[in-house]
């Protein structure tokens, strides 16, 4: 395979059309937000969610007018994964037991029915998660961005949080866009996202940090470049192989976790991306300069002679 | 320049991986589908009916691959995992009341490892099939509950001390009764404090307005709600181990809720039923037609609305005295259930009934329920589900008392033999200290649960299988010390979440997954730095040691943050997120020993220790 850390690619040259390609990303993301909503999943809404197997393929339409002439509302039935499985969500959480009912009301038809699974959430048990799962991330933002600040120094931090509100953003605008359900498994992908692009994000930062530390030159996006180019060939290995486990998963995995794999590859491309183009990038606006990282000539020295 | 490792680190290693296999290894050991027999009497059973059992079972084409006696309880391991129900079915039949027959998994870990007290990792729901639940007490109801008993002890202790007093009220933790005078309530509230230290109280009022208001402290507030929840988590462990699931799960969640967790259970409904009951029964006398009505109350019969009987309001005794039940049939062919009183329950029954012989004493059944409304606000159009409690109560039976009744006795007019059996049970398991409700279910059949392992089964091992394939390829010798680690890594990440008790669930698989492609990211680091150093003309030997060096301080910082994340995770997370944050944190710990220590340990091995001209890398 051919090294390519020996390439030399302008990469903050061409940074105004990176901005623009995210700018967009982050439109289209905030626009379908706001607009289209997420398909939020029974974790959050609370409802009922019903998924049967039958013997043969079933009529989608005979289910629905069956369970709403006795008296179901908002019943919205769907095959998912194979033709002969169907799944029924009820947005009504009147008792938990409409799961039972509703498998039984199908069997009085005639066909064979199993349950797969059903799921029944209160709807304040949803309300609560919502709250939970809202405060969970700007807990972990929070803490992610003290830690960098700490280890770095804040305009780090200040790029690193704006890349991982942009990665965020991102998934969330495609599970709007595309409608897929977002459920609690997809946020903990997010959170895992966040993960994965600060851990991307942080390799790139430590590689900027040593390339400003050692340089004799001044120009940041050289030296920006640089630092990116040595990382390059590992962002693109590590990315490599988790995006090949992620399509493992996504293609083998099952529909349970779907959804989830979606979320992981969507948030690693545009994390790799981002570690790259917004938490790199960002640092030239920010202006950061080789003082904001050696204050005194001292320091300097010491840390010149730790590395060889 | 050479690398070379001290011997204590190649030891560490060496200490580490052998831990590592040994508490992974059960999980190449799946538990076996099996029945538990066990004796109804407690004594141990007579080997000659598990014999009749094992040749019914054989009959009927059931492959039994092991049979097993401890304490007198067998256990019976079978081949397939769907011969287990029809297999209980078999035994419970054969056995009738004698045994209790129940499912379960038996593990099947060598006795060797067992004596590590290594066991494998058990499944969750979503891997195994069940029910889970998440109920909520109505921690309101408890105390209003608690408040209405001390409202009538008080109230006794008044009459007792002909002290007068009109009205009591309670109202969420206040307690309040007025008296006719500032007098008498001024007696009373020295009478009542010494009695019932748990209350602050405070006069209010004058003259024919005089009222004692009792509020409960903080402290006693959160000691009933305490009491309440465990109590119902007594009570539903007991109503959970006479359902006979294997390994049922019954567990505090927050202030108020608590997690029932039932694998392998076919019947939800009736699970269901039996879980969240929260019948109980009361004993009373039917009312004497010169019963003065505030002392009276109608109560309608359960299967029969349209008839009705005039009952007296102070209660005999309640379903809480009874020490055990048990269903049967009387001489009719009806479902009956045997009761049997405990010492102040029996005493109390046998008290009411002697001077009572002649008139008729009701079986009252009471049951809490909810239902669920949608509230439309008028202003906003917002829609909010309200959920109103309410109370179902109605007579199972009016029956004349014959004779004084002692400690044991039987009730009838129960509507089939199941609900005989259910109310038994309920009444053998006790009540419940406060109504609960159910606000979460997920009830995941068996079929999917297998499935479920099978795809996170073979996603893992494709995963693996590209990860391994890309890393030989871009890293050559190099890329074989990266998999070598990548597989202690699997075996350790297994072995932690072993020796932990962690649940493996659905989510967690896939935290293996993404581990493995995250846990090569600290090798490729390394692995890139080393190459940059050789071509920036150093050494090999330098370059190794650069490598290592340079490319720590990122991988620290790296797995931290993200380390970071994932407790956050694990700390808001429920259930299956849970199980993702878990796998997650436990894969970056191990994936930063192999890929720091144990990788470092093969190179220096392979090249350490001698002069090398050129690196396959």
């Amino acid at each position: 395979m051919k090294p390519l850390t020996h390439l030399r690619i302008d990469f903050m040259g061409r940074r105004k059309l990176a901005y623009i390609v995210s700018a967009l990303l982050l439109i289209v993301s905030i626009g379908a937000i706001l607009f289209q909503q997420l398909n939020l999943g029974l974790d959050f809404t609370g409802g009922t969610l019903i998924e049967v197997r039958y013997g043969a393929a079933p009529s989608l339409d005979a289910i629905r007018v069956l369970l709403e002439d006795s008296g179901f509302q908002d019943v919205s039935v769907q095959t998912f994964g194979a033709s002969t499985e169907v799944l029924i969500r009820l947005q009504q959480a009147f008792d938990a037991d409409v799961g039972g009912e509703v498998v039984n009301l199908l069997r009085s038809s005639g066909d064979s029915v199993d349950l797969v699974r059903s799921e029944f959430v209160g709807s304040q048990v949803g309300d609560q998660l919502r709250d939970q799962s809202g405060l969970g991330l700007l807990v972990a933002l929070g803490v992610v961005m003290l830690y960098v600040a700490f280890r770095f120094q804040y305009k780090f931090a200040i790029g690193a949080l704006l890349a991982l509100m942009h990665d965020v953003i991102i998934v969330v605008g495609v599970f709007s866009l595309f409608q897929l359900d977002f459920d609690l498994t997809v946020l903990a992908a997010i959170l895992a996202v966040i993960g994965y692009s600060l851990n991307d994000t942080i390799v790139v930062y430590d590689r900027v940090r040593e390339a400003i530390r050692t340089s004799r030159i001044d120009d940041m996006p050289q030296i920006f470049n640089e630092a990116i180019n040595a990382t390059l060939s590992r962002t693109l290995a590590t990315s490599g192989t988790t995006v090949l486990v992620l399509l493992a998963l996504l293609l083998l995995g099952g529909d349970m976790i779907e959804n989830f794999a979606i979320a992981l590859l969507v948030g690693i491309v545009v994390g790799t991306f981002s570690s790259i183009y917004i938490a790199a990038a960002l640092l030239l606006p920010l202006k950061l300069s080789r003082e904001d990282l050696i204050p005194t000539k001292k320091e300097l020295d010491e840390e010149e002679e730790e590395l060889p | 320049m050479l690398n070379r490792y001290p011997l204590w680190k190649y030891l560490l290693i060496l200490v580490v991986l052998v831990v590592g296999l040994i508490y992974s290894l059960p999980n190449l050991f799946p538990e076996d589908p099996a029945i538990q027999i066990s004796s109804a009497q407690g004594d141990s059973l007579d080997a000659r009916q598990i014999d009749r059992v094992e040749t019914a079972l054989s009959e009927d084409g059931i492959e039994i691959k092991a049979l097993e006696e401890e304490n007198g309880q067998w256990l019976i391991r079978l081949r397939h995992d769907d011969d287990q129900l029809p297999a209980r079915d078999i035994a419970a039949d054969l056995l009738g009341d004698e045994a209790t027959v129940a499912l379960n998994l038996a593990e099947a870990t060598p006795e060797w490892l067992q004596a590590f007290s290594a066991s494998p990792m058990t499944l969750g729901l979503d891997l195994r099939g069940g029910v889970h639940f998440l109920l909520e007490v109505d921690m309101d109801a408890a105390l209003t509950q608690r408040l209405e008993v001390n409202a009538s002890a008080m109230r006794e202790l008044l009459r007792s001390e002909r002290i007068r007093y009109r009205n009591t009220d309670v109202e969420e933790r206040t307690l309040s009764i007025d008296f006719a005078s500032a007098e008498d309530r001024d007696t009373a509230r020295s009478l009542i404090s010494r009695d019932f230290p748990d209350f602050e109280y405070s006069s209010e009022g004058d003259g024919r307005a005089s009222t004692l208001v009792m509020t409960l402290s903080d402290q006693s507030v959160s000691e009933i709600q305490d009491y309440a929840i465990n109590q119902n988590l007594t009570t539903l462990r007991n109503r959970v181990n006479e359902l006979g699931v294997a390994e049922p799960m019954v567990q505090r969640q927050g202030p108020n809720q608590i997690v029932v967790e039932l694998p392998g259970i076919q019947d939800t409904v009736a699970a269901k039923r039996i879980v969240g009951a929260t019948a109980n029964l009361e004993f009373r006398l039917e009312a004497r037609n010169d019963t003065p009505d505030n002392e009276t109350e109608t109560l309608t019969f359960r299967n029969e609305p349209s008839r009705s009987a005039e009952l007296m309001r102070d209660v005999i005794i309640t379903g809480d005295s009874v020490s055990s039940a048990s269903n049967s049939f009387d001489e009719n062919g009806r479902p009956q259930v045997n009761i049997d009183l405990d010492g102040t329950g029996g005493t109390l029954m046998n008290r009411a009934t002697r001077t009572n012989i002649g008139r008729n004493m009701a079986v009252l059944f009471i049951e809490h329920k909810s239902e669920d409304t949608v509230v439309t606000d008028p202003e906003t159009g917002e829609e909010t589900i309200e959920r109103e409690p309410y109370v179902e109560r109605g007579l199972i039976s009016l029956a004349t008392i014959q004779s004084a009744l002692g400690n044991s006795f039987r009730i009838t007019g129960l509507d089939s033999p199941t609900e005989a059996a259910e109310l038994s049970l309920l009444l053998r398991s006790g009540s419940l200290a406060a109504p609960i409700y159910f606000v979460q279910e997920r009830t995941i059949g068996p079929s999917l649960g297998a499935e479920n392992i099978e795809r996170g089964l073979l996603s893992v091992q494709i995963g693996l299988l590209l990860v391994v394939l890309f890393m030989l390829v871009r890293y050559k010798v190099f890329g074989i010390f990266a998999n070598i680690a990548l597989a202690l890594n699997l075996t350790l990440l297994v072995a932690a979440m072993s020796m932990l008790g962690a649940t493996l669930t659905l989510p967690g698989i896939a935290g293996i997954v993404l581990t493995l492609g995250m846990a090569v990211d600290a090798n490729v680091l390394i692995f890139e730095r080393i190459r940059e150093e050789l071509r920036n003309g150093m050494s090999v030997q330098q370059a190794i040691q650069a490598g290592y060096e340079r490319a720590f301080t990122s991988i620290v910082d790296a797995n931290i943050t993200t380390l970071l994340v994932a407790v956050i995770l694990f700390s808001i997370g429920t259930g299956p997120v849970k199980g993702f944050a878990v796998t997650l944190s436990i894969g970056i710990l191990t994936s930063l020993f192999t890929a720091l220590m144990v990788t470092r340990a093969m190179v220096n091995l392979a090249y350490g220790s001698k002069p090398v001209k050129k690196l396959w890398i």
